[in-house]
């Protein structure tokens, strides 16, 4: 499944939408995901990376250009938004706040029972959906009100995964998480593109957590696509990523002050493996 | 969709009204409502009304925003004219079987009309120019004789203040958990009524859910800096009246007891 957004801007209006004050969320924004993606979406807060994975799945409608998901234009008179929201899955941050089911299992059913899938067969797609997140079975007759945060988490990421999306959307999903459950969720929406072949778009703070994880990175500034390219190429510029808010992964920084101490590293390792392999074999070598 | 509620918001700009006292206003506003049944006469109204468009002008507010207020009491408007349209006595314009359309029901129903749009105007003329905190202020100075026979004002107004504080928040919240529910696929637009009615559920739980939350952590927060009830607190911008304040006191007398008397003359022509 492919998605291609061609030229768009959202504006929106405070005041009742007179025109004189309307600002731009987004502005001419061209991106292309292509089946199989792992993308990274950073940005400081208000660059408008929330505005544009809304658009994603026709919660926000464009001010104007196109969306096209397989060719079709989503704001074609006939387009079905409820096919295209069951396709494109979109976790919002702080997902717990959604649950609202006496128990898990009949919270993670919510979605798949809205696109009219009954009986045995909507038990069972819920259940798979949990299992792939590793929640323990004992919590599925449980309330969600009574789960940690994490497995909070846990359920409203399912609650989504049940619908059987073919892109799935995360905005900022270890938000407010402690660093074991942080990993837990990366590893498990890892484990989802991996296996089950889900294209992803992780919306992150963290630039340590995109340098790991994802394959493509697209940096937004003042609703614009700054940089679209591999994270290697992203973290290069460093100075620019800086000016606009951001800042390139830790061990960057690391390496690069090495390179200036005379130790004979590439400045180019952005994950911590990386830089392991790199300073080691450096040290090899002296 | 939930922002076009502008009835009862503030609207920032720097005019003489905004910076008068909230007592004042929140006393002028009751003073025009007083004015308004004082005079039952569309003579009356126009006075009233010239009066209003005088202060809406000083308060920079733009007009059509203020019409924009108007449209959440359309059903009642309508409701009110229809009622006394059908049923007032008189003498019989149009005949629809068993309905008549009276002549002293038309200026009736049109007099009702004009009179709660006059007293919708008049009294969003004060939430609009006046911040929700100074408006509790105010009510609490204004309502303040009430603590002798034990009306716990102070109370009602942090309960106010409070309140008022959440709207915007809660409005975003719901304005969230529309959302994701939509991305489950939710669909809160077509069905019969009952459907749409149960298609609430998944909003207003996780909605009623998150505001207990946050009213926990705000009462944690107040007693974390020793809120103990309002007694003996003291403000950090206690009310004073001012020079435009004393003005505005004349201003107002003056138009009430004129009121009154256009109201008398009316009456006995």
């Amino acid at each position: 499944m492919k998605i291609v957004l061609k030229n768009v801007t959202y504006e929106y209006g405070n005041n009742g939408g007179d025109s004189g004050n309307r600002k731009k969320a987004l502005d001419n924004v061209n991106i292309t995901v292509n089946e199989g993606d792992f993308i990274g979406l950073i940005g400081r807060t208000g660059s408008g990376k929330s505005t544009l994975i809304q658009h994603l799945n026709g919660l926000l409608k464009a001010t104007s250009g196109r969306i096209e998901v397989d060719g079709k234009n989503i704001y074609d008179e006939d387009y079905k938004l409820v096919e295209l929201r069951k396709k494109v899955g979109l976790v919002f941050q702080y997902p717990e706040y959604q649950l609202f089911e006496e128990t898990v299992l009949k919270d993670v059913e919510f979605g798949p029972k809205n696109l009219g899938i009954e009986g045995d067969e909507l038990e069972k797609t819920a259940k798979e959906a949990l299992e792939a997140t590793g929640l323990d079975e004992k919590f599925y007759s449980a309330s969600p009100f009574e789960l940690s945060g994490g497995q909070k988490r846990r359920v409203a990421i399912a609650g989504i995964l049940a619908m059987r999306p073919k892109v799935m959307i995360l905005d900022e999903p270890t938000a407010g998480l402690d660093p074991g459950g942080r990993n837990e969720i990366l590893g498990l929406i890892k484990k989802l593109h991996d296996e089950q072949k889900i294209t992803i778009i992780l919306v992150s703070h963290s630039m340590e957590d995109v340098a790991e994880y994802v394959s493509r990175l697209i940096v937004m500034e003042d609703g614009r696509v700054k940089y679209d390219s591999t994270p290697r190429e992203v973290f290069k510029n460093i100075k620019e990523l800086e000016k606009s808010g951001l800042a390139a992964p830790e061990v960057s920084y690391i390496m690069s002050e090495l390179k200036q101490a005379g130790l004979e590293v590439k400045a180019e390792a952005i994950t911590i493996e990386e830089a392991k392999n790199e300073i080691l074999s450096a040290l090899r070598k002296k | 969709m939930l922002r076009d509620i502008t009835i009862g918001q503030y609207y920032s700009v720097d005019s003489i009204i905004h910076r008068l006292d909230p007592r004042i206003k929140i006393i002028g506003s009751i003073i025009y409502i007083i004015s308004l049944f004082v005079v039952g006469k569309w003579q009356g109204y126009l006075v009233a009304a010239f009066f209003l468009m005088i202060m809406i002008k000083l308060s920079k507010v733009p007009f059509k925003y203020m019409v924009k207020g108007l449209k959440s009491i359309v059903m009642i408007m309508m409701i009110t004219v229809i009622f006394n349209l059908f049923l007032t006595k008189g003498d019989a314009l149009v005949t629809l079987g068993p309905l008549k359309i009276t002549m002293q029901g038309v200026q009736v129903a049109i007099n009702m009309a004009v009179r709660l749009v006059l007293l919708v105007l008049g009294s969003s003329l004060m939430t609009y120019t006046t911040t929700p905190n100074a408006l509790t202020d105010g009510l609490e100075r204004v309502f303040a004789p009430l603590k002798v026979i034990k009306v716990p004002v102070n109370d009602m107004a942090m309960m106010m203040s409070i309140a008022l504080r959440f709207i915007p928040i809660l409005m975003d919240e719901t304005d969230k958990i529309i959302k994701a529910q939509q991305a489950r696929g939710a669909d809160f637009e077509t069905g019969s009524f009952m459907k749409r009615a149960k298609a609430m559920v998944p909003i207003l739980i996780p909605l009623f859910v998150s505001a207990f939350k946050r009213a926990n952590d705000l009462a944690m927060a107040m007693e974390a800096r020793c809120y103990r009830g309002g007694d003996g607190r003291t403000r950090m911008r206690p009310l004073k009246y001012k020079k435009r304040d004393y003005v505005a006191w004349v201003i107002l007398i003056t138009y009430l007891i004129g009121m009154i008397i256009l109201g008398q003359i009316l009456r006995s022509i």
